[in-house]
Formats: C-alpha cells, structure tokens, sequence
C-alpha cells in the first residue's frame, strides 16, 4: 500500500497543527468566555495529538501512537478538575465570564 | 521506582482510611509512612532495590532524583503535619486533601526521576491537576475560585506548550528515552525541529516555575489559595519544576548554544529584578513572598549557565530556599488563621505577644535574604562563585544588587514585628506550628554550617 504520509508530505502536517495549536492560544488569550477558553485549550492538546499520530507514520513507530491515549486521558482528567472550579467560580458570581474575576489584584 | 510506588501505596491508604473511619490515623500513619519512605529513598537501611531501578527505561533511581525526591518527602511531611491544624474544621475532608497531597508528591518524583518523556509528561500533569485542585479547595471563598481558576487556565496553557515541545523531540527523534535523545543530540545534522521543541518545552516550565516573561499568574495565585497551599506551591511546587527544568536541559541538550544562554541571561535578570522591584510595594506578605519566590527562581536560573556540574549548587540551594519558605508559612498560617487577609498589619508586635514565632519568621526571612549563618547566604556564595567561574560576571553583579535591594522588603516585615505595637491579644499557638517552623529553621541553620551534608547527597 502507498503510504498516503509519503504523498502529503510530513511539513504539511506540521504546518497544520501549528496553525490549529495557533488558534488554540489565540482562543485562550482573546476569549472572555471561560467555555470557550476551555474549548480552545482542548485545540491546543488535539493539535498536538494529531501531530503526534502524523510523526508516529512518520517513523513507523508505534510510541507517538500510544502517548496520544496518555494525552487523552491527562486531557480528560483535567478539564474535569477545570469544570469543577468553573461550578464553584458560576456558584459565587453567577457567571462564567472570566473577566469578571478581577478581586485579586496589586 | 520503590520510592513512586510506596508513595502511590500511601495515597491510596489515605483514601481507604476514610471509608473505615480511621480518620485519626491518618495523619500519623502518613508522616510515619513518608519518612520510611524517606529512610529507603537515601538507602539509610540497605534494603537494596527491590525491583529492578531502570524498569523498561522510564524511571531511573540515580543520585540527582534520590537526593531531590528526599527533599520533596521531607517538604510533604512539613505540609502533612500543618495540614492536621489547618483541615481541623473539615474533619470529613481531612482523608481527601491529604491524598491528593500525597498524589502531588508521586508527581513530583515521577518529573524528578524520569527517563522516558512521556514519565515526565505524566508526572507534570499529575503534580499540576493535584496543585489546581487544592488552589481551589476553599469552594466557597471566591478568592480561592478565582485562584484556581487562574492557576488552571495557565497551567494547562503551560502544559499544551509542553506537550507540543516534546511531540517536535519526538518527531525530531522518533523516540521517547532521554538518553537516546541525548546521543542523537550530539549528532551534526539535526532537524530545526528540535532546537524548536527544546525551546517550547523551555517556556512551558517556565511558566510552572514563574519567570519573569511568565509571571503573571504567580502573585495572584499565591494571595488567593488558602495559605497551606500556597505553602505547598511556593516550597514544594517550584522546587521540583526547577529541578526538572534542569534535568531536562542537563540530559537532552548536550551543547547549549550561546545563544540559548544569553536567554537565559536575561530571563534570570529580569526574573530577579521584576520579583524584587515589585514585592517592594506589597501589603499582603502572601504576595510578597510570591514576589520574592519570582526572584529566587532568577537566581536558580544562575545553575542553568553551567549545567554539568551545578547539580550539588541547584540541591542546596532549592534546600535553603525551601526549608525557610515552610518555616515562614508555618508563622504566615499561624498568625493568619483566623483573619480574612494576610496584611503586614497582622504582624505588628508579634515579637511581643510571640516571641518564638517572631524569631523563626524572622530567621527565615534573614535565610531568604542571604544573611550569614543562615544556609541562604552559603548558597547564595556557592552559586555566584561558580558562575562567575563559568564567566557571567554580569549575571552575578546582577545578583548581587538584587540581594541588597531583597533586604528591604524582608526587613519591612521584620521591623513590624518587633517595632509596632501589637494590635490584640495573645492568641494561642497549636503545638505542631511551633515544631515545624523551629525543626525546619535548625535544618536550615545546620546546613548552612555542614553544607557537605547536602552536597555529598548528589556528589
């Protein structure tokens, strides 16, 4: 079987993760909405992931492969303790905007 | 690899404990456990090792992980032993922070003693979820909220950095192992991938260790946590992304080019002035020691400029800054207990009404400003002796200024203490404070008398 990775080219792949892993801190750094910061630092992680598997082909290497599950599941466990704090902050001040936590300052 | 999974056992117990009710065990049965564990961790009792150290090459037990991982023990045991005073409100929820503590610390070994990437990778995230989770551990105190949020958001910005820096190692590589990576290292024709990946790996801890281009988090994290968690972050926290930070450069990047030091130049300039300049202008002595912990991780920079033989200086100096860090918490936490704030105003007249607290506050203090006697000045000289042997004679003028100006802001305390009149009465003072704050200030004197003690640990 042709290896499809050998078509595209191992660049493009890259050129394609740092451009998802770029809107990823761009979400993080421009967005007011905690959701939303939370969905684009999923962006960042699943870039990565990708680029992970791309370079796994890449070197016909199953390692990247099996570090991508312990990405996911890092991943998972913690935007759970993030959605945890994000209760506890929409409990206090009734709003997940993140611009409204400004008590701590100096 | 004994030492990660009695820890692991250890926490695990912890929960256990809860389910039947030995709730009063805990904290005993835990600080017993960590210095057994300590005990096998320095080879005290030649257990020899019961599994093989280099266990399909993730985690190697060699000196610079044993020496680090027994300076985390010790911290935890600290942490442990305040912890009983501080949850006492919170008996049902002793079993649970007390776990995630010890997961904290199995973290920490992990990041010390790995051998594989992805062992460091698993390690920094168990640390961080475990540090997000206690940052926000006081729910219903929005100031913790809005703690945790900001340490999360951050830290997990940090790790998809880190993440990102070790996929381009990897696809530079096409491997894991560190010493692999380190072999291929020395080879001419490298991908511009790596130089890349070392250097995103690079911001991401030092986004964990709060340097200066990537500080912002710190000071706000540190004033809103509940103060036993601030403890834990500025001590045991930003020792180990210190250490780590240093084993991944000391073991992967055989050659730092000249132009990677002069970053580092200037990361540990401006780490040590920014922290100074600005813990000057605070009230809140939380903050202010968030500011002081900024500058002294310019100063741990300093080891980076001549990684193959600082390793001893990084111990002792992580020793010294750490040791007096968790006698002045053990003060902080005593003498703030019952307030809503940590304004220097607490502290007026606590040589007066504490005259035991006072003195350990202040001999930290001293400790974290370089004063002799105290092991923060010998380690000091030590690092600035071998950088200026390495040649960065700018880098230890720089230094030495931030020490003077590092004074003011620790005698400002000092001088409420023993100069203003004190506020109110005399409170009482739980045992375990008084047995903390002096134990550590001992070990931090009788270090800096013997300092062979710390330094053959790594030797």
């Amino acid at each position: 079987m042709e290896n499809i990775l050998n078509q595209i080219g191992i660049e493009n792949y890259i050129f394609l993760s740092v451009l998802l892993f770029c809107i990823g801190v761009f979400g993080v750094l421009y967005r007011r909405n905690a959701i939303i910061v939370f969905m684009s630092i999923e962006i960042m992680l699943n870039a990565v992931n990708l680029l992970f598997v791309a370079f796994s082909t890449y070197w016909q290497d199953a390692k990247g492969e099996v570090f991508v599950f312990f990405s996911m599941a890092v991943a998972a466990a913690e935007v759970a303790v993030g959605l945890a704090i994000l209760v506890a902050v929409f409990r206090n001040i009734g709003s997940v905007d993140i611009s409204n936590l400004k008590n701590l300052k100096g | 690899m004994n030492t990660l999974i009695a820890i692991s056992g250890l926490g695990v117990f912890c929960l256990i404990a809860e389910i039947f009710n030995f709730r009063k065990a805990i904290v005993p049965v835990v600080i017993l456990g960590l210095l057994a564990i300590l005990g096998t961790t320095l080879n005290i009792w030649s257990f020899g090792e019961l599994l093989n150290s280099q266990y399909t090459n993730m985690i190697v037990a060699d000196k610079f992980s044993n020496a680090f991982s027994s300076l985390f023990i010790v911290l935890t045991i600290f942490l442990v032993a305040m912890s009983h005073d501080v949850y006492k409100d919170h008996e049902t929820k002793i079993s649970d922070f007390i776990a995630i503590k010890i997961f904290l610390l199995a973290g920490a070994v992990a990041m010390v003693s790995f051998s594989n990437l992805s062992m460091y990778f698993l390690g920094i995230e168990t640390l961080s979820i475990a540090l997000y989770i206690l940052a926000g551990s006081s729910r219903l105190d929005i100031k913790s909220n809005e703690a945790g949020m900001k340490y999360f958001l951050m830290g997990s910005f940090a790790s998809g950095f880190i993440l990102f820096g070790i996929c381009l190692i990897y696809g530079a590589m096409g491997s894991f192992d560190v010493t692999e990576i380190s072999e291929m290292s020395r080879s001419a024709e490298l991908p511009i991938w790596f130089p890349i990946g070392i250097s995103l790996l690079t911001v991401g801890m030092l986004f964990k260790i709060a340097a200066v281009p990537f500080h912002f988090w710190a000071p706000d994290v540190y004033e809103g946590a509940p103060s036993i968690v601030t403890a834990t972050m500025s001590t045991l926290a930003k020792v180990v992304a210190f250490a780590t930070l240093y084993k991944l450069l000391a073991t992967m990047n055989a050659d730092i080019s000249s132009a990677y030091q002069n970053i580092i130049i200037i990361v540990s300039i401006a780490s040590m002035t920014v922290g100074n300049i600005m813990a000057l202008r605070q009230n809140n002595v939380k903050r202010m020691l968030a500011f002081s912990g900024i500058s002294h991780a310019g100063f741990m920079m300093m080891t980076l400029l001549s990684l193959s033989n600082s390793s001893g200086n990084l111990l002792y100096y992580t020793v010294a800054y750490a040791l007096a860090g968790i006698a002045s918490f053990a003060v902080i936490i005593n003498v703030t207990r019952n307030k809503d704030n940590e304004d220097i105003l607490n502290f007026n007249g606590l040589g007066k009404t504490n005259p035991i607290m006072a003195a350990v506050l202040s001999a930290s203090l001293l400790s974290m400003a370089g004063i002799p006697i105290f092991s923060g000045f010998f380690a000091k000289f030590m690092l600035f002796t071998q950088t200026i042997q390495a040649g960065f004679l700018i880098v230890v003028i720089a230094g030495v200024i931030n020490s003077i100006i590092s004074v003011g802001y620790y005698f400002k305390l000092i001088l409420a203490m023993y100069t203003k009149e004190p506020s109110e009465e005399k409170q009482s003072t739980p045992f375990v404070y008084y047995a903390v704050g002096i134990v550590s200030i001992v070990l931090n004197i009788i270090i800096g008398l013997y300092p062979s003690l710390v330094t053959d640990l790594i030797k």
